[in-house]
Formats: C-alpha cells, structure tokens, sequence
C-alpha cells in the first residue's frame, strides 16, 4: 500500500482532532440520556393579546354562536264522532344559551275555519340554574275578535323532571290572563314514550265576544304515546280531554255545546 | 414494527368498512417524510424531516361515503416516530378550504410550536404552510391532533411514538400503536347543534317504566321510588354517562372498524408492546384482552413502576402503554365504550385472519351516590375508584392510585399556591364550562414563571372530564400529597376532587380545557399564561 505524503496525513490529523472538537460539543448538548424533562424554549414567535371576536375567528371556536331549533309538538288530527278537528302546538328559539328569541303557537282549525288560535314571541333570558324567564307579546285570533297581550312568564324544569311553562299577560281593557301548562315524559323503551300534558287557562275578567268567562276558562289534558323512529320523527296516538269550566262553559250550553269533550289523537311530533 | 398498519389489514377487511380513501384524492399522495429505512412506509414516518399534507379524503366506515380531514391521505395520520433529543422539522400543508393546525398532545414544546389556533400562533390558512420545528426532549408514547373547530372528529390525528435514547427500559418483541377513536357519519356541527337542542339526543340508555318495575320487585317500591325521587329531585339523570355514543359513532382501532378487525401479529414466546392512546372526540374506553394480564409500563408518554392489570379505563387524549405476553393463540383486543353502546375490538393472533371471541359488552351501569360527591356531598379524592361501571366487576382494574412514575416529580418542591377550579356544567342545556365561565367570559389564568402551583380541581357534574394543559406537566398528588403520576390529561371523575402539581417554566400562552371535544367548543376552555412577574398584562 502507498504511504499517503505527510501534508495528507497532516490534514486528515487536523481533520480528525477537529471532528474530535465538534463531536464532544454536539455530546455536550445532547441531553442526558436519564433526562426526565427539560423546560421548553420561550417562544420566538409570541402571539400578542387579541380581541375576544378575533380570538373566536383565529380558535374557530364560539362558546357563545347562536343556534336554532324548531319543535311542533303537536300536529294531530282529532277524532269524537262529530267532526275531525286539525290541531297544532309548536315552538321555535333561536339564541345562544342565555338569550334567546322564542315563538309560540297553538291553535284548533274545524272545517276548514281557524277556531282558536295564539302566536307569542317572547325573549327567553335564563335567569336560574333551571328556569327562564320571558317577557313578549301574545295575540290571538280565530273566533271572535282579535286580542293582543304583553306576556310575562317562566319556563323551565321542576323537580321531578316536569316541563313547566306559567305566564301572565295583561291586554287592552284592563283584560288580564294567565296560563299555566306542565308536560312530563315517560319512557316505556327506549323509543316509545308516553307524555301526560295539562294546561290551564285563566281570564281575570270576562269576554263575551270570544265566549271567555271570568275565572278558570279550561283545562286541557292529554296523554299521548309516541314512537320515535328518530328523536325528531315520532308520530303517536292518545287522547285529549278538554273541560270548559265556570262562566265559559254556560256559554258553551248556551249555544247547545257540550262543556267537556273527550278525543281521540293521532299526530306527528317533529323537530328540527 | 409497522406490519399492521392499514394497508395490510384493508386487504383483512370487507369491502364495507375500509377506509377506501388512499386513491380517492389525488391531492393528498403520502409524503414519505424524514431521512430513515421507514419512508416507503408512509403509514409510519421517521426520522427528523417531516412533510405533512392535511386535507380530505372519501372514507367508507359504515357502508356511506363521507369525507375525512386526514393527514397524508390516512385515517388516522401517519405514526411519527422520533428520536429522544433529536431536533425535528414538520412541513405542514393546508390542502383544506378552510383554516387547521396540528397539535403534539403531551409533547413539551415551545409555545409557538404548540398548534393552537389564537394562543401558538395564527393557525394555518387555506393553502398556507406552517412549519413546526422544536428539540424533542422526552420519550414515550404520545399523539398529534387537530386544534380547529371539529377536524379532529373528522379524522385529523396519530399516533407519536419517541424512542428513548437509552433504549427501551422494557423491550419487546412487537411494538404496535393502538389508537382508539369514534367516527361519526354525521357532521359534526350538526351533532353539537343536536345536542344544544337535546341533550339527551344519542342516550339510548334512559331509564324506563320496565326499569322502575323491575328495580321495585329487586328493591321493594318504598326504597325504588325514594331513590328515584331523589335523582328526580336534582333533575338528574343516573344513565347519563356520556353524550354522543354509540348511536352515532362507530368506535375504530388504528382507523378500523370492529367488522374490519385490527390485527396485530406476534409469534410464539413473544412480548408485545401495545401503546394505547384514545384518539376519540368524546369517548371513554374500557379496554381488556380476555385471557391476558396487562401490564401496564407508561402512563401518558411516562414510565412507570410497572402494575399487572386485567382492564383499564382510557379517558379521551390519555395514553397507557402496555405489555403482554400472549400464548401461541389469537386474543381479542376489546375496548367497549363507557355507555356499552359499542365497541372498537381488534386481535393480536399469531396468522393473519384468525380471530378469538369477542366478549358481550358489559351491562349498561348507573352513576351512583359516590358519583355526586356523596356520601356527605362533599367530593371525595377517591383516586383508587376505577370509576362507574368498572366498581367490583371480578377484574383488576386500574386506577390512578396504582400509577407511580418512575424517577419521582420533576420539581421537588411544594407548591406555593393552590388555584381550585370547578368543573361546571348543565347537561340540560349542554353548558360545559371552569367555575361557571365559559371561555369567552373568562379570563386567563397566570402562573409566574418558575412557579410551582397546586390545580385542586372538583368536578361538580355528573361525567368524567378529561383535563389536559397544554405546555407543562400535570403531576398528580396522592390524598396525603404525595406524588403519583406525571400526566397531560388527567381525568376527573364526577364528584371527585384531586389535585395536581405544575411547574411554570414555559414561558407563553397556553390552552388548558376539558378534552371531550364537544365540551371544549362549548367553553370548557381557559387560557393559561406563563410569564414573567411583573409583566405587562395585555390590554
């Protein structure tokens, strides 16, 4: 073998001592092979403070969107022997989780022919751990002459997991109202569930153009057993029991009506 | 190493539950990364040079086409394995139309490196490129994981595995990641709308007039309706145990469904290393191999004084590593969801296609007393509880009193304060929030630099809620203050109260929030400030 002239060896001496150098640098960063942490680095790039509507749109995360829902509870067809009568209750909201835009509506059509019938609007505001409380306007229409109303009221969830919705409302005429109805779901499956429901209606005064009397007008009371093929599709059947009471039911005699009338229901519960 | 990464098991799987994805997007053609004998092998990438594509891909897990948000074209993302004091690159690409990030859950980096939107840095447009680079200081076993908005249910995680430079303190045979997760064919902005709306939407497990009938002829009616009452009272519910389950979800193994059977291969005389992580968005598993004892050596990336189990429980973003010891049969890996509404399962067999029995899912458990800090309504430290549903099932379970890291904390001294938070929510109304302020009301906690602090933290809701701060570790104390565990996510048991011990040397901001995902985007968010005494406090 060639010996290699000295200036190489000379070289590959300098080249190898320095390798030696840079070797025993890079080892002394390396961390120990045991090193159970090692504190990062201060960031070189900091994120400076920013606005809470900025930071939403750099995170893509809103604790506090909007969102929406529609509910028709009730969607029926009712049935005692005399006429069919389409009835309808339902709620839509639309807000985030403490604020929040609520429409309500019920009402009764016969033969085609709207008979009683209200729409409210009210903002929802939680205002406890269980109830909210909501201020609106009420109208309502169908027989009679129309009547407008300033609604004031809660809803929520009693002990015992009873929906409960209570409000008071004041109209033209020194009218007052009041209507209290409370809801309850029991699970016979995991699917098929039956759901009690009473409702009340009061009027401080009279009203004989909508065939109202002072006092408890009605009471309406329904069981309904629904099938929910999905959570928001769930057609049921039931019966509904209506009792007109005190003064509103003499007017109902009047006109040969009958004060109380029990139906059968068959409907579609659907949500959005 | 990698043999039973998905190429290999789709060819296991019907045509029905594979990811069919890999040629679906022309976009999204795996990068091989890095610098090692492992680049052809894009389900695993290695080495310190890292090129990362996000964007979608057609997935087919329940016989419907849906679309993914997918790493290099995989669900999950391709495994990273680093090595210890390496200094690694990661090129990350946007494909998406919409913004993203990547997170490295567990792993200590610098704030700027951290891949959270609005506190890292500022996210990574559509069409942009981020690239991450940060010394990679520990060992073990972690994961990574998109920070924005839903990409994470979507499909947007891995699995990180760092070598130690000493060398495995347990070496085995066989080394697999098994990544458990929940997929939804469902948007998912319109499974939170879903539950906003009802939160009970996805409870099939709601008890029934059967179940009140039934408990009267167990219990008598006096005590049955009393303890109905009871729950009734407090408009609680015993059966809500999680909120999205199996109704919707179908729960993978390394991306595989349980039809597909995630198969990991072994021969005879064979130790197996098995490295859990729950990759889920709102899932707690029940993990335990029939017929094998696990014994569990790593606790969240870190070792630990090894403990022979037959079952654990894996909150969301946790990570157990694992070894078994099988005989020369197949073994089912099953991991059933907290509700028993289903399951992700998988095998370890010594061929390919052989498969053990798959075990019944559990019966469906009540949340009991305990669970809502009774008796006494104070909440109980309770650290040995394996928790609901795992209570006196005839197994060993694990629990956090059983973990004990290795080498004790990292920082011996005791904390100079304590800062408590509540776990706080409204299951009817889906509020999840610390202290009854969701992020967006809140303001940010700050440690001073250097600081030792105590987190004591009480869960005031009926579920289990994995925590997780991002930047520093969270080493947990025993009841009589001892230290236990090192940990990046620390479940908090309904009613329970514990705390934990953190060291304040990262210096930025950081994200500290409940890991069910669902939660987070509801305002289970704080933010968490390093920095030094006397700074200026932003605006």
């Amino acid at each position: 073998m060639r010996r290699r002239p000295a200036r190489e060896r000379v070289r590959a001496a300098a080249l190898g001592a320095a390798l030696a150098v840079i070797a025993s640098v890079v080892r002394a960063q390396e961390p120990p092979a045991t090193a159970p942490h090692v504190a990062p680095e201060p960031p070189q790039q900091p994120m400076p403070a920013m606005s809470n509507a900025d930071m939403v749109q750099t995170m893509q995360m809103n604790d506090a969107a909007s969102t929406g829902s529609l509910l028709l509870d009730q969607f029926e067809w009712r049935h005692d022997g005399g006429d069919d009568a389409a009835v309808w209750e339902g709620e839509a909201w639309y807000g985030d989780d403490y604020d929040k835009l609520w429409l309500r509506t019920e009402g009764e059509r016969l033969q085609g022919i709207t008979e009683d019938a209200r729409v409210e609007l009210l903002w929802d505001r939680i205002v406890s751990r269980w109830w909210s409380l909501q201020t609106g306007a009420r109208e309502d229409f169908g027989d009679g002459p129309p009547r407008s109303w300033a609604a004031l009221g809660v809803q929520g969830l009693a002990p015992y997991w009873f929906e409960v919705e209570a409000t008071a409302y004041a109209g033209d005429a020194g009218r007052t109202a009041a209507r209290v109805k409370i809801e309850y779901d029991l699970r016979l499956t995991q699917r098929l569930v039956v759901q009690p429901e009473a409702e009340a209606n009061l009027y401080g005064k009279a009203d004989p153009a909508r065939q109202l009397g002072a006092g408890l007008a009605d009471l309406d009371m329904g069981l309904r057993l629904r099938y929910e093929i999905r959570r928001e599709f769930a057609p049921y059947l039931g019966v509904a029991w209506r009792r007109l009471c005190g003064e509103t039911a003499a007017y109902a005699r009047a006109q040969n009506l009958g004060a109380s009338e029990l139906q059968w229901v068959a409907g579609l519960r659907l949500w959005f | 190493m990698t043999r039973a990464t998905a190429p290999a098991v789709t060819s296991l799987v019907s045509r029905r539950q594979f990811v069919q994805g890999l040629a679906g997007s022309a976009l999204l053609l795996p990068v091989a990364g890095g610098t090692t004998a492992n680049a052809a092998d894009a389900a695993t990438l290695s080495g310190t040079d890292f090129e990362l594509a996000i964007g979608t891909v057609t997935v087919d897990l329940t016989g419907r086409r849906r679309s993914a948000t997918v790493v290099n074209g995989r669900l999950p993302g391709p495994q990273l394995r680093w090595r210890e004091g390496d200094v690694v690159s990661l090129r990350v690409a946007n494909h998406l139309p919409v913004p993203t990030s990547i997170h490295w859950h567990g792993m200590i980096v610098p704030a700027d490196m951290d891949g959270v939107p609005g506190l890292s840095f500022h996210g990574i447009p559509p069409g942009g490129v981020y690239r991450y680079r940060f010394r990679v200081n520990q060992s073990g076993t972690y994961w990574y994981h998109s920070h924005s908005r839903f990409q994470e249910q979507t499909g947007l995680y891995g699995a990180i595995v760092v070598t130690p430079r000493s060398g495995e303190r347990h070496p085995s045979e066989r080394d697999y990641v098994v990544l458990l997760s929940d997929w939804t064919d469902a948007d998912p902005e319109h499974v939170y709308r879903l539950l906003k709306v009802d939160p009970a939407y996805f409870n099939f497990g709601q008890r029934t007039l059967g179940d009140l009938v039934a408990d009267a002829h167990r219990d008598g009616w006096q005590a049955t309706l009393a303890q109905r009452a009871m729950w009734g009272r407090m408009r609680m519910d015993p059966t809500d145990l999680t909120d999205v389950s199996g109704y919707t979800y179908t729960y993978l193994m390394n991306g595989v469904t349980p039809a597909g059977n995630w198969t990991g291969l072994f021969q005879r005389g064979e130790k197996v290393r098995l490295r859990f992580i729950n990759g889920s968005s709102m899932s707690f598993f029940d993990v335990r191999i029939p017929g094998l004892t696990l014994r569990v050596v790593a606790a969240d990336g870190q070792d630990v004084e090894p403990v022979a189990v037959d079952e654990f429980r894996i909150g969301t973003a946790e990570v157990l590593d694992v070894i078994v010891e099988p005989a020369d049969r197949p073994y089912t890996i099953f991991a059933q969801a907290i509700d028993r509404s289903g399951y992700a399962c998988g095998t370890l067999a010594p061929e390919p296609g052989m498969r053990a029995d798959v075990p019944r899912l559990d019966a469906r458990p009540l949340l009991a007393m305990s669970d809502m800090g009774m008796p006494g309504g104070m909440p109980q430290t309770r650290l040995d509880d394996p928790g609901v549903g795992l209570r006196n099932n005839g197994r060993r379970v694990l629990t956090y009193a059983d973990l004990h890291t290795l080498g004790g904390p990292i920082d011996a001294r005791a904390a100079a304060r304590d800062i408590e938070l509540h776990l706080t929510g409204h299951m009817q109304r889906f509020m999840w929030s610390f202290n009854g302020q969701k992020f967006s009301a809140s303001e940010p906690l700050r440690f001073n630099y250097g600081e030792r602090v105590r987190l004591v933290l009480v869960n005031d809701t009926m579920m289990n809620h994995p925590i997780h701060l991002h930047g520093m570790w969270s080493e947990l104390l025993a009841e009589n203050g001892d230290f236990l565990v090192r940990k990046h996510t620390i479940t908090v048991q309904p009613g329970q109260r514990l705390s934990y011990l953190v060291s304040a040397d990262a210096l930025g901001r950081w994200a500290y929030h409940c890991h069910l995902l669902y939660h987070m985007e509801a305002g289970m968010f704080r933010e968490v400030v390093v920095e030094r005494p006397g700074t200026d406090r932003p605006g």
